[in-house]
């Protein structure tokens, strides 16, 4: 039990990964590869913020009679990434709109061929 | 008992990323998502990461799903029928991941103390940062201070986006008002958005000035002040928004908060310190650390606010354009 416990949460981050790399690289349409993309993202973060976690420890906010904290360097490192993140989504969700108003269509398959159009 | 709150939340995520896979209805896609993100802000709760789940539910949750459902609503809800073989991506993604699976083994326990990611920097965080920088919230000292050069670059990311953003999809000019923008039928729904809205601007004042003592801070501040103004838009409609914070002054605030935050370091360099060094700011160190960090967030709130609602006015005019023609 403590063997699972030890390892579970990379395991799930693992399989959060690899859904999200599959979106990625299976999905036709774009704004799904996009959501596919975050769910990646969102699963870096986990594996960060669990690499962060003491076990007994508490938030790093100091105040009275607690002795041991979470390691608040990885809190830092996401919490900028995550507000980063939702940034380049957005320029990625502006192209997709683009990219539906020059070729009426944001199926992968569909625009691939139609380069002469541009 | 943490570790069975992990576990089930944990597993939930999973299931709900599984469900993305399948789903070919991109509205309920975009929908799954912004649960992923709220469980995922409870995880980051339970594993003593308050600022980051603070930042998670409003960003991911909040903004995220509102911009992409403002694609959907640009780009058509239906994902049509995959062409592709699967195989081929499956085979990658298992080789990868039993890859990935292998290489934990290696990895240190989870929650160990003695772990080597909390041997380093971490331990001088914790004991010192409360007595050098004199704040409670150790997340905002480093990100403030020790590693305020870093959040610099972030915060400009965040504008460079903002400009992607805006010379990608340009901003609601005043010429295209449509006949029938937000919801003013609903009365309820306006006369609780009106409630709402004012607490939620005092919110986010609240996060921004008690950052340094609690969760919070200028980047979750600034995502919390736009979706007021978000909400405006939505029930009111995109002209009367416009009205209120007006797309011109977004663009100087996006740029006014890099500066704040830059000027700050310019100025502790031409009072004889580093770049961004606080210190030299007043005459004892501490106060002078005080004063640094509470401009430099003012200014990263600043900057996110005006990133964040001009990115979602981006979106939202083409939606407006595209219900008038």
């Amino acid at each position: 039990m403590s063997f699972i416990v030890d390892y579970y949460n990379y395991w799930i981050v693992v399989f959060l990964m690899m859904a999200g790399f599959y979106i990625v690289i299976s999905a036709n349409n774009l704004v799904k590869k996009i959501v596919g993309l975050n769910i990646f993202q969102t699963s870096v973060f986990m594996m960060y913020i669990s690499i962060g976690k003491v076990q007994g420890g508490s938030a790093p906010i100091v105040a009275d009679g607690i002795t041991s904290y979470s390691n608040p360097l990885p809190h830092v490192l996401i919490l900028t990434a995550i507000v980063v993140g939702v940034a380049t989504t957005a320029v990625g969700l502006a192209l997709v709109v683009r990219i539906k108003r020059a070729y009426g269509t944001v199926e992968e398959n569909e625009f691939e061929d139609k380069d002469a159009l541009i | 008992m943490v570790e069975i709150i992990d576990l089930v939340l944990l597993g939930m995520l999973a299931i709900t990323a599984l469900r993305v896979i399948f789903l070919k209805d991109l509205f309920a896609v975009v929908m799954l998502f912004g649960l992923y993100s709220f469980l995922s802000a409870l995880i980051f709760v339970n594993l003593d990461a308050v600022d980051v789940a603070f930042t998670e539910a409003a960003v991911g949750a909040g903004i995220s799903t509102v911009l992409m459902l403002g694609t959907l609503a640009l780009t058509g809800r239906k994902e049509k029928e995959n062409t592709h073989t699967a195989v081929l991506p499956l085979l990658v993604v298992i080789v990868t991941g039993a890859a990935l699976i292998y290489g934990t083994l290696d990895m240190p326990p989870f929650g160990h103390p003695d772990n080597p990611a909390h041997e380093h920097v971490a331990p001088r965080y914790i004991e010192e940062s409360p007595k050098e920088i004199g704040l409670p919230n150790m997340v905002t000292s480093v990100l403030a201070s020790y590693r305020a050069f870093d959040t610099l670059g972030e915060t400009a990311v965040v504008f460079a986006a903002a400009i992607g953003v805006f010379s990608l999809l340009g901003l609601p000019s005043k010429g295209n008002v449509a006949i029938d923008s937000g919801l003013k039928s609903h009365l309820v729904l306006r006369v609780v958005a009106k409630l709402v809205i004012p607490m939620t601007v005092l919110f986010a004042l609240y996060v921004q000035f008690h950052g340094d003592y609690g969760p919070g801070g200028g980047f979750q501040a600034g995502v919390i002040a736009a979706a007021a103004i978000i909400l405006y838009a939505l029930v009111f409609g995109l002209p009367m928004a416009t009205q209120v914070v007006r797309p011109n002054f977004l663009k100087v605030l996006a740029s006014l908060g890099v500066l704040i935050y830059a000027g700050t370091g310019v100025a502790s360099f031409f009072l004889g310190g580093n770049f961004l060094d606080y210190n030299v700011l007043a005459s004892d160190p501490v106060v002078g650390q005080h004063i640094g960090i509470i401009v430099i967030e003012f200014g990263i709130g600043v900057t996110v606010f005006a990133a964040m609602l001009g990115i979602f006015y981006g979106f939202a005019a083409q939606a407006e354009r595209k219900n008038i023609q």
